[in-house]
């Protein structure tokens, strides 16, 4: 029990900013804009997030401090995509390009500040946001060590970011136009939809969700963000793809993979994995071959939004 | 699915339609012809607006940092590797030498209409091959050791890049998400083959490349002491001459270019795409195996390392191509371009600078060139539309300038 506890508590901490920034990409994707650039929003959202915490740790502290700090780490997200979706919704430029760009922009900025500012890249802070238990909840047999003992308030607000995502993509009229401006633009725009503008709401939504993903990425593994994320805006990308740009699905392929690197890590705190003869890294490689093979499985009836990376152009139709 | 959005549609179906306002430029499409004339000036200064934006970026940044430097900064990234240093001025090179293979496999894939984001997998899998054939070798001899190595490169580099290749051309699967992949895969596969067989413990990275195995320098070492400079340098430009001839001057080149500008156009004439895009892929994936080879045999001091790090080399490729407008001999220049500024970042740090300045001005590059394509278009249409208007005084051409319908191009091509 206390193992599976253990594994469960640590592919909370993997899982959750691959929930929120998958979730982010879905909402870019099917709004018809690619954003390979999730990377890089990550690592501007965990930058300017652990900044904001290694400023304020003297004022303010505990769960307030990284409430705020996740808000201005998704709006780093937000400004630093406004740029992905200008060039690739105003000026129609190649996506995957721009989004590249903004990977390479992303660690370069990060390191140069933090160097300005601290003469190192690292970004240290103090990790005052562990929960070692939630009264009450924590106390519940079976659910309690689950789900509500060693925990992050990230754990919570990622599955709150899901449920509203889910919510508003699926249930409301700007979720129905946005999906509309990523399958058939054309038709979104003569029943007197603005293309641009959904597609601006997505890939910015895109942006925000992955700078919260980034620092929550970042507060439960470190005590120092280092201008990386080790690739979970690309992880995040083939869960997305893995989940087929569905919500629920999304949830699913974060929590394999959220598993699969959680084994990878931790295989020699876990019996009957530590006994195999196969090197921890074949565990985080296993996320990536997944998602070729669902690719190749999935190819005659893929669900990816039929629209995505192609620039809408109103003469075009 | 939720109807509930069908009220508020209805509100605005009841607003008037509005008027769009055409842009005063025709929406014309540049036709082959077309295009080729217009290739060499209008790609050159596009290249040039992107890179001078970038270039002025940088020196906000400089400005920012610390403004009493910030020209004697901008003087150092412009200066680059030639300070009058034989050395810097050979580690510029040695720096460009991987990023011109990987800019040409960038380009190449790039005239097939693929865009290889995967040429950072190819170049570290084709690495590995290098190094472990280097390290394992030790029955071939060593005169014929660094060609097996090369060779050994270009066998996993092009595995690399096949993969993409296949998945595209039989399940129609977008390159740019299984380059994505195959780059993670690569780099774990790469941190398994080193820990595996040729693991240095101490420094937790790949052992030493016997000197036998390093390539040969023919003497340009001496000529640029304390650099890793070797033939490389020769055997790149030969390269992106191989790859000028095969995609301008033969059918092959032809036919890539054709499923490039239009798959479906190309079949129908009898053209088999899968073939092309495959072996595009092949052929893009073993040029960045072989830089992975110039990198990690070049020399002293450069290791293999199992850091689950992507590396840097294959993404630097992507500005490389598009500066060069996927020009398979530009692509030596762009190269070096970049070489030079980024050893012009290493001096930046004398006058207190950090040098990812110029990992920041080589994105904003980047994002310049990612629609510097349609700025050449734009410049395209307004010169042109300059020229028809002339002709227009004159009584030519009382339609105007862009009277394509879009109908007569459908004929032809269904």
């Amino acid at each position: 029990m206390r193992i599976i506890a253990f594994v469960m508590q640590q592919t909370m901490i993997f899982s959750i900013p691959l929930l929120v920034v998958a979730m982010g990409g879905m909402y870019s994707e099917r709004s018809g804009v690619i954003n390979v650039g999730l990377d890089g929003g990550m690592i501007m959202g965990a930058f300017a997030g652990t900044m904001f915490i290694n400023r304020m740790q003297g004022t303010i502290s505990g769960q307030g401090l990284l409430l705020l700090a996740l808000l201005v780490a998704g709006l780093t997200g937000f400004l630093f995509t406004i740029f992905h979706a200008f060039a690739s919704i105003n000026l129609k430029a190649n996506q995957v390009i721009s989004g590249t760009a903004m990977n390479m922009f992303a660690p370069a900025f990060a390191i140069f500040s933090a160097r300005l500012v601290f003469g190192t890249q690292q970004v240290p802070f103090r990790d005052t946001f562990f929960i070692r238990k939630i009264p009450l909840l924590g106390d519940i047999p079976v659910i309690g060590p689950l789900l509500f003992q060693n925990a992050y308030i990230t754990t919570y607000i990622g599955f709150l970011i899901f449920f509203i995502a889910w919510f508003v993509i699926q249930r409301t009229p700007f979720g129905l136009r946005l999906r509309a401006c990523g399958e058939h633009p054309g038709a979104a725009d003569t029943v007197g939809i603005d293309v641009q503008r959904m597609r601006w709401a997505g890939t910015l939504i895109s942006g925000f969700l992955a700078g919260i993903g980034g620092l929550a990425f970042v507060v439960p593994t470190s005590t120092e963000s280092n201008a990386t994320v080790y690739g979970y805006g690309f992880l995040s990308l083939a869960v997305m793809i893995f989940g087929q740009w569905r919500s629920a699905k999304i949830l699913g392929a974060a929590f394999f993979f959220g598993l699969m690197k959680t084994i990878a890590s931790a295989y020699s705190a876990i019996p009957g994995i530590k006994e195999l003869p196969i090197p921890s890294t074949v565990y985080k490689m296993i996320p990536y071959i997944a998602t070729l093979i669902v690719l190749i499985f999935m190819s005659k009836r893929s669900q990816a939004p039929a629209a995505e990376g192609i620039p809408y152009e109103k003469t075009g139709r | 699915m939720s109807d509930s959005g069908t009220n508020k549609d209805q509100k605005f179906r009841n607003k008037p339609l509005q008027v769009e306002s055409r842009s005063p430029l025709p929406e014309e499409e540049l036709s082959l012809p077309q295009q080729a004339r217009s290739k060499g000036s209008y790609s050159f200064f596009a290249s040039l607006m992107a890179i001078i934006t970038g270039l002025l970026v940088g020196v906000m940044i400089l400005l920012f940092a610390n403004p009493s430097r910030a020209g004697q900064g901008l003087l150092t990234i412009l200066k680059g590797g030639m300070t009058g240093s034989p050395t810097q001025f050979g580690q510029s090179i040695a720096t460009a030498i991987p990023i011109i293979m990987t800019g040409l496999s960038v380009a190449f894939a790039y005239k097939s209409g693929l865009f290889n984001i995967g040429a950072s997998g190819q170049f570290m899998v084709g690495g590995v091959c290098a190094v472990f054939v280097a390290i394992k070798g030790t029955m071939i001899p060593g005169s014929v050791l660094w060609i097996v190595c090369m060779l050994a490169a270009i066998a996993g580099g092009a595995i690399w890049g096949s993969v993409p290749g296949i998945l595209k051309a039989y399940f129609k699967v977008n390159e740019v998400i299984t380059s994505i992949m195959m780059n993670y895969i690569g780099m774990y596969l790469v941190k398994i083959i080193i820990e595996q067989t040729i693991y240095d413990a101490r420094y937790a990275r790949a052992l030493n490349v016997p000197v036998r195995a390093e390539i040969p320098t023919l003497g340009l070492d001496t000529a640029f002491p304390g650099t890793n400079l070797n033939i490389s340098l020769l055997l790149c430009l030969i390269f992106c001459l191989i790859i000028f001839v095969i995609s301008s001057r033969t059918v092959f080149g032809y036919e890539l270019t054709a499923v490039g500008l239009n798959p479906d156009a190309s079949r129908y004439a009898g053209i088999s795409s899968n073939r092309t895009v495959i072996i595009a892929m092949v052929i893009a994936g073993a040029l960045s195996g072989i830089g992975g080879f110039m990198m990690y045999l070049g020399g002293t001091g450069v290791y293999m390392e199992t850091n689950e790090i992507v590396a840097l080399q294959g993404f630097n490729g992507i500005p490389v191509a598009l500066l060069a407008m996927n020009h398979p001999i530009g692509v030596f220049f762009t190269g070096l371009f970049i070489g030079q500024i980024t050893i012009g970042g290493e001096n930046l740090q004398l006058f207190g600078y950090s040098k990812e300045i110029i990992d920041m001005i080589i994105a904003v590059i980047l994002y310049c060139a990612a629609f510097s394509l349609i700025f050449k278009q734009m410049l395209y249409r307004i010169v042109s539309s300059i020229k028809k208007r002339r002709q227009k005084t004159r009584g030519v051409g009382p339609q105007g300038p862009g009277r394509y319908t879009p109908a007569d191009k459908k004929e032809v091509s269904s």
